[in-house]
């Protein structure tokens, strides 16, 4: 290589650093594969909001969503596990270090079926994590059986109709003690973005289902997690704008519109209902209404629910400030006079 | 052989008998399952003990919570044999449901504690029986009918007190002890039980029977500890940061030991705040994958389980394998998957541990015999674990980890806790290139990195087989053998780390025995029936882990037949040993076989050995 450009300054975020530590290696899924816009949003969110990437651990199950950790994130530790089992993997990670930022990315396999008992578990234990669902509705790497997450009459390429009910997982995850519930499309680069960066922001477990059209396997026409049957059902429930607790809020959203939701980094997300008055805030509201979106075949997509004052996992444990990881011999190996106070008890 | 060398009853109208058996007899306390009896069980137990006398306890229990019979068996044995023995001396039969056949099954000449309204002297002519009336002596001591059922027991330890020669001085002291300080009142209530019905016996119960216990000192120092305790002291010790677990019979008690011990030993002074993590998990996948995660992120995790739980584990130990994450399994044996016997003991996953997963995938296992081994392997297998990243299992089984044993002492531990290759920010800083799965030193051990590690080099990605030496995705064929064949160097250097095995050499010996894990006791007592009463010398070899070393094919190359002895039906270890050694050693290898889900004894071996041989 020795023609000479000028290269362009590169464009630097708030620690310094340029894009390319939050760049993973190249992907190897479908073109137009709704997974690699996810990915995408990942480094964008994590370069904008200046996170250390030695901070993150990403961890996932098996699956085309599964693998994409290996996509964004390069100066992440990653882990790609076993099929649904990342909640496990991730749970044991965040005990281990409690200051590593948890992004969790499954499959609907993953989440729905082979993993659906840990993933119900993590929501009761408020994992403090980020746990992404890209949500096609089919088993894509297995080449395109039904996953759980299908609904009544969709389709398959096959032209096999589904005809067994559907799991949602937000509505498990509302119920069961998650702390932040949201869904999205991976094709609304704008919500998804805010989303993601609210999640980062929360200090507990967000779960993010996004529907994320697997093109080679679930793309077609009757199937309901295609590409333009979304875009056509999807109902945003708000505007959104994340508003990272470094920054002044400015506000472009009039005041008395907007509902604020401060977050427990000191970031506020600012959400503006578009239709009726939506209250995250209060899992009642948010369980009628997907129930109610449900009966009409929408799709209902924004900040579902959030809880800030539940305990998480680390709280209920009452674990030291620092990492167990790390904690020197002198803290964790008691002295030869506590292991002499015993044996004369059982003398 | 005739069990009691003793004249049955011949005496029993001049009282005191001619013969004495002193301190080598065994006692079996017939209750129902609920009934409160394992205080008075341990009390009786322990002040044996206290008096010099070498004891072993072995409680024989059903799957169920109350109804089921029961049975403690105590030995007390001079020359510290501890193994279970057989044939009961001395029976208290407080179990109406199994009364007739526990009499049936005694050898003429033992004794016989009994509840008066079973009229178990009727049964045989050949025992001495001693009937004590336990509801009408309860009723005075202890007011509130609601506890008789409890106090009840302690009447026999009052009885056997007096028949046996039991030191009173020592059962009261064990008594209180058992109670504590903060149950003082029901210590008393128990101790007026104990004196009833030792004057009860006293007045009514003139001794007939050979069975006698005398002060000794053999017991100076020891304690009194199950294996499940010892193992999770030595998690305790061994720094173990996150326990993840899903109960089940015979394990679930070395986690809840070890909750205890850790919130006593492990809580922040200052802050009152944990040093470790102990969650309960949905199953045995996620309690192992949890365990993953926390060591893969740099903790000392552990789980414990038994065989149902290891079968849902084999996945994340497969990957645990490739992957290279410590992990350290307490695999606590019985016997049978679903109801199976899960209250019965077995050496029944050494051959699926050894080799659990799919691919090419082998694991190191521990065997500890004593507590002192649960607790010193608990620390070893956790340094091990890490220096190999690598899982390991410690392999105990019911029979020690819930039964009481007496033990020497635990050592505390000398070394400094050994983390393995393990390259920090300062570290990496000093190395040209990091690449995980790569073998720097020729050891087959490759260097990690934990995240959280803040430099631009420490991050990698973990994944199962297919990777290159730098973590990188890789199909090819030469990333996938170049990777294995380091496993296999990795698994060799092990070899050299492994705890080594316990060598009795004798030039006479024609034979050598080898045995492993809870055997050993049987197999020691064996040795010297042998000796004794066949005059057939023996070598031996106490195999304490797997991956073999060298020294067990030279052991089988000295001797002319080996037995192996399994405690499972079709020889695991033999097997084991079969895929491994040369044909010509194989050739000399003999199984011995118990799989009854009893604690193995020595007559059984003794028996075979006899029978194989010939003899
Ligand atoms: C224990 C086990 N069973 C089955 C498989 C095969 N398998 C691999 S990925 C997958 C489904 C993936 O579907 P999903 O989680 O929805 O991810 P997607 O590929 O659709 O992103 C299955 C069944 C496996 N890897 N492990
Ligand atoms: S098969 Fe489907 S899910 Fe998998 S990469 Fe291709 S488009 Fe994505
Ligand atoms: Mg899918």
């Amino acid at each position: 290589m020795s023609t000479v450009t000028a290269t362009p300054p590169k464009k630097l975020n708030r620690i310094g650093l340029d894009v390319l530590p939050y760049k993973g290696s190249k992907t190897t899924l479908c073109a137009g594969c709704g997974h690699n816009s996810i990915s995408e949003r990942l480094i964008e969110v994590f370069f904008e909001l200046g996170v250390e990437p030695w901070q993150v651990a990403k961890m996932s199950g098996i699956g085309c969503s599964s693998k994409t950790p290996a996509y964004f994130l390069n100066q992440s530790h990653g882990f790609n596990s076993v099929h649904g089992r990342a909640p496990a993997v991730s749970t044991g990670a965040l005990l281990a270090n409690k200051n590593l930022k948890g992004v969790v990315v499954t499959g609907d396999g993953d989440t729905a079926s082979i993993g659906i008992g840990q993933f119900v578990h993590m929501l009761r234990r408020n994992v403090p994590l980020m746990y992404i669902i890209e949500n096609n509705g089919v088993y894509g790497l297995t080449k395109g059986q039904f996953s759980a997450t299908a609904d009544i009459g969709s389709k398959q390429k096959s032209g096999v109709i589904n005809e067994m009910h559907p799991i949602d997982c937000c509505l498990l995850a509302i119920e069961l003690g998650a702390t932040m519930v949201g869904r999205s499309f991976s094709g609304d680069k704008r919500q998804l973005s805010n989303l993601l960066k609210a999640g980062i922001s929360h200090r507990g477990l967000a779960v993010i289902d996004v529907i994320s059209p697997c093109v080679t396997f679930n793309d077609h026409e009757g199937s309901t997690k295609s590409y333009s049957y979304v875009k056509e059902h999807d109902i945003p429930l708000h505007e959104m704008q994340y508003v990272p607790y470094y920054e002044e809020i400015q506000v472009q959203m009039e005041d008395g519109q907007a509902q604020d939701v401060e977050l427990h980094d000191g970031s506020h997300l600012r959400l503006r209902a578009i239709r009726g008055d939506f209250d995250p805030t209060n899992k009642d509201v948010s369980l009628a209404a997907i129930h109610e979106a449900d009966k009409k075949g929408e799709v209902l997509t924004g900040l579902l629910y959030v809880q800030k004052d539940r305990e998480t996992l680390h709280d209920m444990l009452r674990l030291v400030d620092e990492p167990l990881a790390t904690l020197p011999q002198s803290r964790v190996r008691p002295g030869p006079e506590a292991l002499e106070m015993i044996m004369e008890e059982l003398r | 052989m005739s069990t009691f060398e003793v004249s049955p009853v011949a005496s029993s109208s001049s009282g005191e008998q001619a013969y004495r058996v002193v301190n080598d007899f065994s006692i079996q306390v017939a209750t129902v399952n609920g009934s409160g009896s394992q205080t008075a069980n341990n009390v009786l137990m322990r002040s044996i003990f206290q008096m010099g006398i070498p004891v072993s306890g072995k409680n024989l229990f059903p799957s169920n919570i109350a109804g089921l019979p029961t049975w403690f068996t105590i030995r007390a044995n001079k020359n510290g044999w501890i193994a279970r023995k057989k044939e009961i001396g001395f029976l208290i039969a407080m179990n109406p449901e199994t009364a007739r056949e526990d009499v049936l099954n005694l050898e003429p000449g033992a004794a016989v504690v009994y509840d008066e309204p079973l009229k178990l002297n009727q049964l045989r002519t050949d025992l001495h029986f001693y009937p004590v009336p336990f509801d009408k002596l309860v009723a005075p001591v202890c007011p509130d009918a609601k506890l008789r059922k409890l106090v009840r027991n302690m009447i026999y330890d009052g009885v056997a007190g007096q028949l046996l020669g039991i030191d009173f001085d020592e059962i009261h002291k064990a008594l209180y002890k058992q109670f504590g300080k903060r149950k003082a009142k029901a210590a008393d209530l128990n101790w007026n039980a104990v004196l009833a019905g030792r004057q009860f016996a006293a007045e009514h119960l003139p001794k007939t029977d050979p069975f006698r216990v005398e002060r000794m000192d053999k017991t100076s120092g020891k304690i009194i500890i199950d294996g499940n305790a010892a193992a999770a002291l030595g998690c305790v010790f061994a720094g173990c940061t996150v326990v993840t677990w899903y109960p089940i019979t015979p394990s679930s008690s070395l986690v809840d030991s070890m909750t205890g011990y850790l919130r006593r030993l492990r809580t922040d002074k200052e802050t009152g705040k944990a040093t470790f993590a102990v969650l309960q998990a949905e199953d045995e996948l996620a309690a192992v994958g949890m365990v993953i995660g926390a060591s893969w992120a740099g903790a000392r995790a552990m789980t414990a389980t038994s065989g149902p739980g290891i079968s849902l584990m084999a996945e994340f130990v497969g990957l645990g394998y490739y992957a290279e994450v410590p992990a350290v399994i307490f695999d606590v044996q019985r016997t049978g998957p679903s109801t199976g016997l899960p209250t019965r003991t077995m050496q029944g996953d050494v051959l699926s541990n050894a080799l659990l997963s799919h691919g090419d995938t082998r694991h190191p296992l521990f065997f500890p015999s004593s507590p002192a081994e649960c607790f010193q392997m608990a620390i070893d297998a956790f340094d091990f674990a890490e220096l190999f990243q690598t899982p390991v299992f410690v392999m105990t089984d019911l029979d020690l980890g819930m039964n009481n044993w007496m033990a020497d002492p635990f050592e505390y531990p000398t070394k400094p806790i050994n983390r393995g290759k393990v390259l920090d920010a300062e570290a990496l800083g000093k190395v040209a290139d990091f690449a995980r799965y790569r073998d720097v030193d020729g050891d087959g051990i490759p260097y990690r990195t934990l995240p959280g590690t803040n430099h631009p080099k420490a991050a990698y990605f973990t994944r199962g087989s297919g990777h290159n030496d730098k973590a990188g995705y890789s199909e090819r064929e030469d990333d996938y053998i170049n990777n294995v064949d380091r496993l296999s160097r990795k698994f060799e250097t092990m070899r050299k780390h492994v705890p080594p095995p316990e060598v009795s050499l004798n030039p006479k010996a024609k034979i050598g025995i080898v045995y492993y894990g809870t055997s050993r006791w049987a197999a020691e007592e064996c040795l010297d029936q042998l000796a004794r009463e066949y005059d057939l010398e023996a070598a031996s070899f106490r195999l304490l882990a797997y991956p073999f070393t060298e020294a067990l094919s030279s052991f089988i190359e000295r001797h002319e037949r080996v037995y192996v002895i399994d405690q499972n039906r079709d020889g695991q270890l033999l097997a084991l040993m079969r895929m491994e050694l040369p044909v010509e050693l194989i050739a000399r290898l003999r199984g011995i076989r118990y799989y009854g889900g009893m604690p193995l004894d020595a007559r059984t071996l003794t028996n075979e050995v006899v029978s194989q041989e010939g003899l």
